[in-house]
């Protein structure tokens, strides 16, 4: 496959394409638009739908509407647009109703500014919209990861009959990189459940509704059960050096981009950095965290907001190893030299007393 | 009866076959609706169910129930069922009917759901022209919530929210919601029925079933507004709550047809058959087939290819076609790229920059802090990122001068009037393109045929190839010919 | 008796859907249903035809709001070249209207 220099967020689109996605209903606003963009121009070339919605709240019900008629269907937004699609995502959970939304995030709260942040982490990965649900969020880091977990995101949407949000911030999705595409497209196939208006559906129902206490919670188990198996079987995280990684740093989205070039650079200095990226932000790569914690000395986590992902972190880690945290928000990126300093500092408070605390328990 | 009296009869008026013959609601109760006696719901389900079995499009029907009493509706019509958010059925259902376009969608909705919460929703699927069938039932009341007012409520008219009755000043008129939808240009029908006595109600069934037929041939959108009754909230008896209908809702909601563009209106378009599965790599110009193979072979040299280019300058100065110029080259040549545009605070205001990184390893950030090429086309831009140019980088910059309090001794300038030479060029728009060559001759790296392939591929114009083409050859000369001067001065 | 005699329709009530709103006593132009004395299942006074003087015009069944809680039934000799409807005999809806 030959590589073409393309930007994240057209990526996006024609990734979807490709992975058998037909409609594409949603509203407009910065970093996300080209996405819109992308998708008008080449939806209707390939035998699909594409409509500018009234609105980010018409815009998910759309999707509800396109869902329920059995075809992969997507839209993309950024921070405040996504906190009005939270209604839907909660109808299209309850409902088992499957779509891709990315999630090209912004500055925050309220309309905040344009420049990227990660904090949209909470109302992505803990869920804005009312009830027990998850969506299932993928955090790609490169342009090559747009495309590649765009397909993924569809494909786990069918297989888990649920929201999947593809949460990526600006950078990523106004970047160019070289990307491949599969040469194939998927042939849009249309499940059983689905209400298309012919003969072989006229019985299903499409609903989020269940009055009696007991069939809610019946409903709600079943859900549960969803979101356990694809806490078995869908996390992903990217390790890199860490096999013997003192410090493990801890980033997704643009940050790891930016941690790796600190791994790099804190080896060549002689410090065990290593990076532990999550792919997959719900469900939480917990098991890598748990993995790792008997080598590494500490954590240090990396994040353009105030300290959403650091939570879960911790969480995973359940106070086994201490967790270091670095923040910037506003827009502001923390550079690789900012971060250097700081795992330096990390190295010098943690990495010689925790040695020693060893070889003294050793003696023992 | 002796048996010579019994005759043959058939039936002429029975239960609709779009309705299921119990309704699994509950364990209990499954031969009764949920709607209490003397609903118009009822009423009107009859109307739509008939309508559907009269025009034979059970199979294809997709009913979209709301939220509100008629949320159950799924439970009694034996068609497709999907349930939607309060006051979002119209943009449920133009999915529904742009995914499926050989399905009958039928959106029912109350006055709480469609003329308060989902005004918006209504209001342009009715405006796109959707080929969609609205039944909205207007009661003046939100009745599943208890009787709060609706913007259907009369003026005057008591509800748990405005327990001395509605008025102007506090919650506004009565919202008319048909001769709302009827200013706009798209819809095809409206019409506003009443359930006020058996006229009126012969009257509906037929609206309802012209709505439904409307979009069986295509034609577009149709919305048919129903006054009725809700005895329960309205504490009337059922009759009583009929004849209210009539004598005092009509006067505030009258009736008739509002808008009927059936004759003019168009069946909508058939739908194009999509490309074949094999064609859509191509369309998306995502097929191997389409993309340049590249000059890979040409990077014969062994040169350890790292660039960390900075670009900046005020929008319209080309930074970023430069930066995108510096990428495609790279991959072309087969290198491993990336381009960062300036994103967020610094984008409006003037200023424009982008990060450009060409390398033979992957690359591990794509941003740019501490660069080894930087190119400032103005002062400003010089100013911003003259001082984290890595020691022994380069600062490629455009202007008569290079500032006295800019200087670094540890870093290589270029300082040249670009613009002025662009401009005797042909165009002083030019002067990316000429940095972008004198950056490139210094560099070295890349072959110049990678160079020509990333400039055809991004500039369209052909005028503007042979200008940009020129351009970069300036630039690489003016690089030379600083270097021959440095020696001479040397 | 005579054909002439017979009525021209013929109503079931369904006692078990029936909510006993009274719409169908209102609007009914012959004026051949009332409410019944007796109470159905659900505690409700039931839609009871008059058991004569239907003429099958099929108002009763336009306003009621149950899907099947009316039916109503015309004689197939009042409808020349009619066919393929429910065939249903005189004694077996009587007995349902009755109940």
């Amino acid at each position: 496959m030959r590589k073409q220099l393309m930007k994240g967020n057209e990526a996006i689109v024609k990734s979807a394409i490709l992975a058998g996605c037909r409609a594409y209903y949603g509203y407009p606003i910065t970093p996300a638009s080209e996405i819109a963009e992308a998708a008008a121009n080449y939806l209707p070339q390939t035998g699909g739908v594409f409509l500018q919605a009234e609105s980010e709240v018409a815009a998910i019900n759309m999707l509800y509407g396109a869902s329920s008629a059995g075809v992969r269907c997507m839209t993309a937004s950024s921070g405040p647009g996504i906190s009005l699609m939270q209604e839907g995502i909660s109808y299209m959970a309850g409902a088992e109703l499957p779509c891709v939304i990315a999630d090209i995030t912004r500055g925050g709260p309220g309309l905040g500014n344009i420049a990227s942040e990660q904090s949209d982490y909470h109302q992505a990965v803990k869920g804005g919209g009312n009830g027990c649900y998850h969506t299932l969020v993928l955090a790609p880091h490169s342009v090559q990861e747009m495309a590649d977990l765009t397909a993924l995101a569809f494909e786990l949407a069918d297989r888990y009959r649920t929201p999947v949000m593809l949460l990526a911030d600006g950078f990523v999705g106004q970047m160019m990189e070289p990307v491949e595409f599969p040469q194939t497209a998927a042939e849009p196939h249309v499940p059983q459940w689905a209400v298309t208006g012919m003969a072989e559906s006229r019985g299903n129902l499409i609903t989020s509704l269940h009055m009696g206490s007991d069939d809610l919670e019946a409903h709600v188990r079943h859900l549960e059960a969803k979101y356990k198996l694809a806490e078995q079987n869908e996390t992903r995280a990217e390790e890199w050096f860490t096999e013997d990684a003192e410090i493990v740093l801890v980033g997704y989205g643009i940050v790891g981009r930016i941690l790796k070039a600190v791994t790099a650079e804190a080896r060549a200095s002689g410090m065990n950095v290593g990076l532990l990226r999550p792919i997959t932000l719900y469900p939480f790569p917990t098991k890598h965290f748990q993995r790792l914690a008997p080598q590494a000395r500490v954590f240090v986590v990396v994040e353009m907001s105030t300290g959403q992902l650091v939570e879960d972190v911790r969480l995973a880690l359940n106070g086994v190893r201490p967790v270091e945290f670095l923040s910037r928000v506003g827009g502001n990126v923390p550079s690789h030299e900012e971060v250097l300093e700081f795992v330096r500092k990390v190295a010098r408070r943690y990495l010689p007393a925790m040695t020693l605390d060893e070889e003294q328990m050793a003696h023992v | 009866m002796s048996s010579e009296l019994i005759a043959e009869y058939e039936v002429v008026h029975g239960k609709a076959k779009s309705f299921y013959e119990l309704y699994a609601r509950k364990d209990e109760l499954q031969h009764q609706t949920h709607y209490c006696p003397g609903c118009g719901h009822g009423q009107i389900h009859k109307m739509l169910a008939s309508a559907i079995d009269e025009l034979g499009i059970q199979d294809r029907t997709i009913l979209v129930s709301p939220v509100g009493c008629s949320v159950f509706a799924y439970y009694y019509f034996d068609v497709g069922n999907v349930q939607a958010a309060h006051g979002r059925a119209p943009a449920v259902a133009t999915a529904l009917k742009r995914s499926r376009r050989g399905s009958i969608v039928v959106a029912y909705q109350g006055d709480g759901d469609l003329s308060a919460i989902g005004s918006a929703e209504i209001l342009h699927a009715a405006n796109r022209g959707e080929n969609v069938t609205v039944i909205f039932v207007n009661n003046a009341i939100y009745s599943m919530t208890g009787g709060q007012y609706a913007p259907t409520t009369l003026l005057g008219q008591k509800s748990t929210t405005t327990p001395l009755g509605r008025s102007a000043e506090n919650e506004g008129y009565p919202l008319h919601v048909s001769e709302l939808l009827a200013s706009l240009e798209a819809p095809v029908y409206i019409e506003r029925v009443g359930l006020g006595d058996n006229k009126q109600i012969a009257q509906a069934g037929r609206a309802i079933r012209r709505a439904v037929e409307n979009q069986v041939k295509g034609l577009g959108f149709s919305l048919i507004e129903v006054l009725s009754p809700c005895p329960t909230v309205w504490k009337m008896q059922p009759v009583e709550a009929q004849h209210w209908v009539r004598d005092v809702m009509e006067k505030t909601f009258p009736l008739g047809v509002f808008r009927d563009r059936t004759k003019e209106a168009k069946a909508w378009p058939a739908h194009e058959a999509p490309p074949a599965l094999d064609r859509i790599p191509q369309i998306l110009g995502v097929a191997d087939e389409d993309l340049p193979a590249g000059n890979a072979s040409l990077m014969a040299r062994a040169d350890d290819v790292d660039l960390h280019v900075r670009v900046a300058g005020f929008g319209g100065q080309g930074v970023l076609l430069l930066g995108e110029v510096l990428a495609e080259a790279g991959l072309d040549a087969g290198l491993e790229v990336s381009w960062l545009p300036s994103y967020g605070p610094e984008m409006r205001s003037g200023t424009s920059n982008c990060h450009v990184r060409l390398s033979r390893e992957p690359i591990d950030s794509p941003l740019v802090t501490v660069p080894n090429v930087l190119v400032a086309m103005n002062e400003p831009s010089l100013r911003k990122f003259d001082q984290s140019v890595r020691p022994g980088g380069w600062v490629i910059y455009n202007g008569d001068a290079f500032p006295e309090d800019c200087a670094r001794k540890d870093v290589h300038v270029l300082a040249l009037p670009f613009t002025r030479v662009a401009d005797e060029l042909g165009d002083a728009r030019a002067a990316n393109m000429v940095m972008l060559g004198a950056l490139l001759e210094i560099a070295g790296a890349l072959p110049q045929a990678s160079i020509d392939a990333a400039l055809k591929r991004l500039v369209k114009n052909p005028r503007w190839v042979e200008l940009d083409e020129r351009a970069l050859a300036r630039g690489r000369e003016l690089y030379r010919e600083s270097c021959l001067e440095a020696c001479h001065e040397g | 008796m005579e054909e002439k005699k017979r009525s021209r329709g013929l109503l079931r009530v369904d006692v078990n859907e029936c909510k006993g709103c009274g719409m169908c006593v209102e609007a009914c132009p012959p004026k051949v249903i009332s409410m019944s004395e007796k109470l159905n299942h659900y505690g409700y006074r039931t839609a009871t035809y008059a058991g004569e003087g239907c003429t099958a015009c099929g108002i009763c069944f336009m306003v009621c709001p149950e899907p099947g809680a009316i039916t109503v039934l015309r004689a197939v000799n009042h409808m020349a070249g009619a066919g393929g409807g429910l065939k249903a005999g005189v004694e077996g809806a009587m007995a349902c209207a009755s109940n």
